[in-house]
Parts: C-alpha cells; structure tokens; sequence
C-alpha cells in the first residue's frame, strides 16, 4: 500500500523505535551517572545566558507592546496581570524550548553525527561502553530534567524585565507587580505549562540524539543531522503544545 | 572465481606460539542486502603472528575485522576469538573479551572533547583496569613511551598531526594490553615516511608484547613491513595464503595484480 510506504511514516517509527530502546535502556544498569551530571551542566548551564537574553527580551517586548493598547481602555494597571499569565502559561515554555531546540538540539545532533561518521560511537563500543546508554540516554534524560529549570528561569526574567518595562513610562514597585502578577494565577495556569516543558526537554534531546546517532554520507550527514534535528523538534514542540491545550482544556484547567 | 590453493602453512618465527591459535574465522558470510560481501571466507591467526588481509578498496575487509570484533553480525559461519565464539556471547561477555583485542580504527576514532591522556583513560575506566590514579599514570605513561609522544598527554587530539593521531589511537589500544590487535588500515592517509614508522611500530609492539595482530590494508609498502602471513580477500573469499615473497613470485594473474602496479 503507498500510503504505508511513506517515509514520514517509516521516520515515525523509527522515532517510536529509538524512544522505546531510550526507555528499555534506561532502567538497566550500568547507569552513567558523572555523564549524566556533566549533560546537565552542558545543556543547562551553558544555555543559561541564551536562554536568560531571550526571557528578557520577550518580557520587556511583550510590556511595552502592549501598553499603548492597554492604556486606549484605561486598563494599564492589568499589565502584570496579562503578562504574567502570558508568559507563564505559554511564551515562556514555548520560546525556551524553541532557542533550546536551536542552541542544544543541534549541537547534539551535530555531535553524535560526526562521533558516527568519525568512528567514534564504534570505538566507545569497542571501549566497552554502550554508546547510546552513554551518549543517548544521557543526553535525553538531561535536556528532559534542565528544560523546566531554564523554563522557570527565563519565566523569572522574563516577568522582571517587564516590571522594568513598566517603569519606564509609568511607576509600580516590584511587591505590587508581583502581587498582582501571582494572585492572578492558579495552579491550572501553572502547572501545566510547567509539565509539559519535560516533554518539550524529551523531545528534543530524543530528537538530536536521533538525527545524530544514526547520521550517515559523512560530513554531509553531520550538517543533515544538525539541521533537521532543529527542524523536527520545533516542529514537534507546537503539536506536543497543541495537544498539552487540548488536554488541559479536556481536564477543565483553561 | 575460485580460490586458489593455499600456497604454504603459516611460516612464523616463534613456531610454537603460532601453532596456539588465537582467532578462527570459519566459513563467514556477510551480506548487505543483494551486496554479498563476505562468501564462506575462513582465515586463522596464530599468538605472536602478524596476519595481513590483502584486498581491493571496498572488497569487505573493514567488514570482515568489524565482524570479529562484534560491531556486525556474521550471516553464517563462526568467529572464534581466544577461546570464545563470538556470536554466542552476551553483552557482558563481549565486553570482556573486547578488553583483550585492541582495535585501531581507520579514522583513530579519538575522541574530539577529551584530552590525548583521557582518550587513554577511557577504555581502561570502562574495562575497570585500572584501579588507583597510580596505577591509570602508570599505565597511561607507559603506552605514550610505547608509541614516542610522551610529551602529549595534555594535549588535544586537534592539535595533533596525522601520524601523531594514529601513533595515539595505537596507544589507546596498547593500554589494555591486548591479546590481539585488529588494524584497519593503519597507513591510509599517511605521507609514506609516517606510514613507514607506523608499520615499524607495529612490527615493534609485536615483538614487545607479542602481541597477535590481524592486519587490514592495500598499502604494499605497509603489508611488506608488518606481515608475517598475507590473505588475499578476493570476492569475498580468501583466495590466497603465504608469505609477501611467496606472493609476490607467484605466475596466478590475480595474485600478480595485487604486486604490480
């Protein structure tokens, strides 16, 4: 049947393949620990000023975009209000996975690619390692754990870049924006922008290391592998939030 | 086109050692979809001898060593390596017995992010070889005297030359002190004089730790320097056994094409 023999489908698979041997792999000793950790200082901390730049900019944008619409209706002391909601319910996990998705999801991609072209996956295994424990389930588990962390971090920025965006044309103090930035949330606005930021993180750790891992034509492959794992993830992370709406919205928490 | 007869038993210099045999390919196939590029294909390596598989680019012989070391599955046939029949092995057993053959890969396959005295570590943490940061500078010290880059420990495998690269994939494999050594293509790439002072340094890593060594190349310089036995892979199938000069003097026409130029 044509429709069966379409490579987005064959991809698909594979995809579903690789995640389950994530899966299988990763509860079964030896587990890589110290990798794990410097994963984590990889793709968290050095993200961290990307993603830091970014939160501030969307804050701040955001702020002062809105401020003259606001004030046409007399409404400018909602401001922190609407931001905050906004940023926390949706720009800030959405931005952040996608410069995440850009910065790590090719570098992982571009890296385990030329460890494949250059023999280097082989040699590990040679080396008595299992290289996709060592290399894939690593990599995943630490994009899935830091992408919250950076979430919430570039929330925080991005919620004081616009109380000083505020400031700029007008006068709050930081209590008074905070206060009205919190009392209008609720945990239905919180904690589901929250969850799915782990899978945004999955997916795109899954998504590089798969592009990479089975990388192929060379350097040629390398350039591939970086610049489809960005592609497919981003991708990827709209209908993952595409589908995290319509589940909150199912759960009656929109 | 059939294989000719085995021209003489292998000719060694330490004829006991030889006789003890430490890797058998019996019979191995190995397809690539309609791409048949191992057919019943059989070759034996003795301890202490040195072993080249003689074939035209893209004839299967990096296929045939990443076989035996496990990285592919045979189709048919065995691999017996030191006593252990690969394709029974589970993961752990392999590992084990990985840790008793060295591989030098065709590329180094150093890793980029670590330093030339990481790279050497790796395999030897991995193994669980060694055991106090003693024993790892040791043993660490020892492989960079083996291969002359003392001075390089600290240094970044970017930094290195060609030859440097390859002299330092040769001590990453030393460091485990293997039982046998798989070479693909040591000298590929190399200007001849580096490739000339790497096949000197197989043939000395030989006689220092008696090591066996199954040898993949086409460079005749590099066959002539290090082989003790050569195998000519032809089609799949080993078509021819002896010694370089016996060969070399050999009136077969596919034999002779492989010494002329």
């Amino acid at each position: 049947m044509p429709v069966l023999d379409s490579p987005l489908l064959a991809e698909t698979g594979a995809l579903t393949r690789f995640a389950g041997r994530f899966f299988r792999e990763g509860f079964r000793p030896r587990y890589e620990v110290p990798e794990l950790l410097y994963q984590c200082y990889v793709v968290g901390y050095q993200s961290l000023p990307m993603v830091g730049i970014t939160g501030f900019i969307m804050g701040m944008v955001l702020t002062l975009q809105s401020r003259p619409t606001m004030a046409q209706f007399g409404a400018e002391a909602w401001i922190p209000t609407m931001v905050g909601l906004t940023i926390i319910r949706e720009m800030g996990p959405i931005i952040t996975a996608l410069i995440f998705a850009g910065k790590i999801g090719s570098s992982i991609g571009a890296e385990l690619g030329s460890m494949r072209v250059t023999e280097q996956i082989d040699a590990m295994e040679v080396s008595g390692t299992n290289p996709f424990k060592f290399l894939v389930v690593t990599r995943v588990l630490a994009t899935t754990l830091m992408l919250p962390v950076l979430t919430i971090l570039a929330d925080a920025i991005g919620l004081y870049a616009s109380y000083l965006a505020i400031n700029l044309k007008g006068v709050t103090t930081l209590a008074l924006f905070a206060n009205n930035v919190l009392t209008s949330l609720t945990f239905g606005d919180v904690l589901p922008a929250f969850i799915k930021t782990f899978f945004f993180g999955f997916a795109i750790g899954l998504i590089g290391c798969y592009k990479g891992y089975y990388s192929n034509k060379g350097t040629e492959g390398v350039g591939q592998a970086a610049n489809s794992a960005v592609v497919l993830s981003s991708l990827v992370i709209f209908v993952i939030d595409l589908l995290a709406v319509q589940i909150t919205g199912l759960l009656g928490l929109n | 086109m059939e294989p000719a007869t085995q021209i003489r038993p292998a000719p060694v210099e330490h004829a006991a050692e030889a006789a003890e045999t430490v890797l058998t390919v019996a019979h191995v196939s190995k397809s690539f979809g309609d791409n048949h590029v191992l057919r019943d294909f059989s070759l034996e390596l003795g301890r202490a001898e040195n072993v080249v598989v003689l074939g035209k680019s893209g004839s299967g012989k990096s296929v045939l060593i990443k076989c035996i070391i496990g990285l592919l599955p045979i189709d048919a046939g065995r691999i017996v390596v030191l006593g252990q029949d690969v394709g029974t092995l589970d993961h752990a057993a392999m590992d084990r017995l990985r840790a008793r053959v060295g591989f030098l890969f065709q590329s180094n396959a150093l890793y980029d992010s670590m330093t030339v005295r990481e790279n050497l570590l790796f395999p030897l943490r991995r193994h669980w070889l060694a055991h106090t940061p003693d024993q790892e500078r040791e043993l660490v010290e020892q492989a960079l005297a083996d291969v002359g880059l003392a001075h390089t420990a600290e240094m970044m495998p970017a930094e290195l030359s060609g030859g440097m690269r390859k002299r330092i994939a040769l001590a990453r494999t030393l460091i485990l002190r293997p039982d046998i050594i798989l070479y693909d293509e040591p000298t590929t790439g190399l200007d001849p004089i580096t490739a000339r002072e790497i096949s000197h340094l197989m043939r000395e890593v030989q006689r220092k730790y008696r090591t066996s060594a199954l040898i993949i190349s086409h460079d005749m310089n590099c066959v002539r320097l290090t082989a003790d036995r050569v195998a000519l892979l032809v089609d799949g199938r080993c078509y021819a056994e002896g010694t370089f000069e016996e060969l070399q003097q050999s009136p077969d026409p596919p034999i002779r094409a492989f010494f002329t130029e």
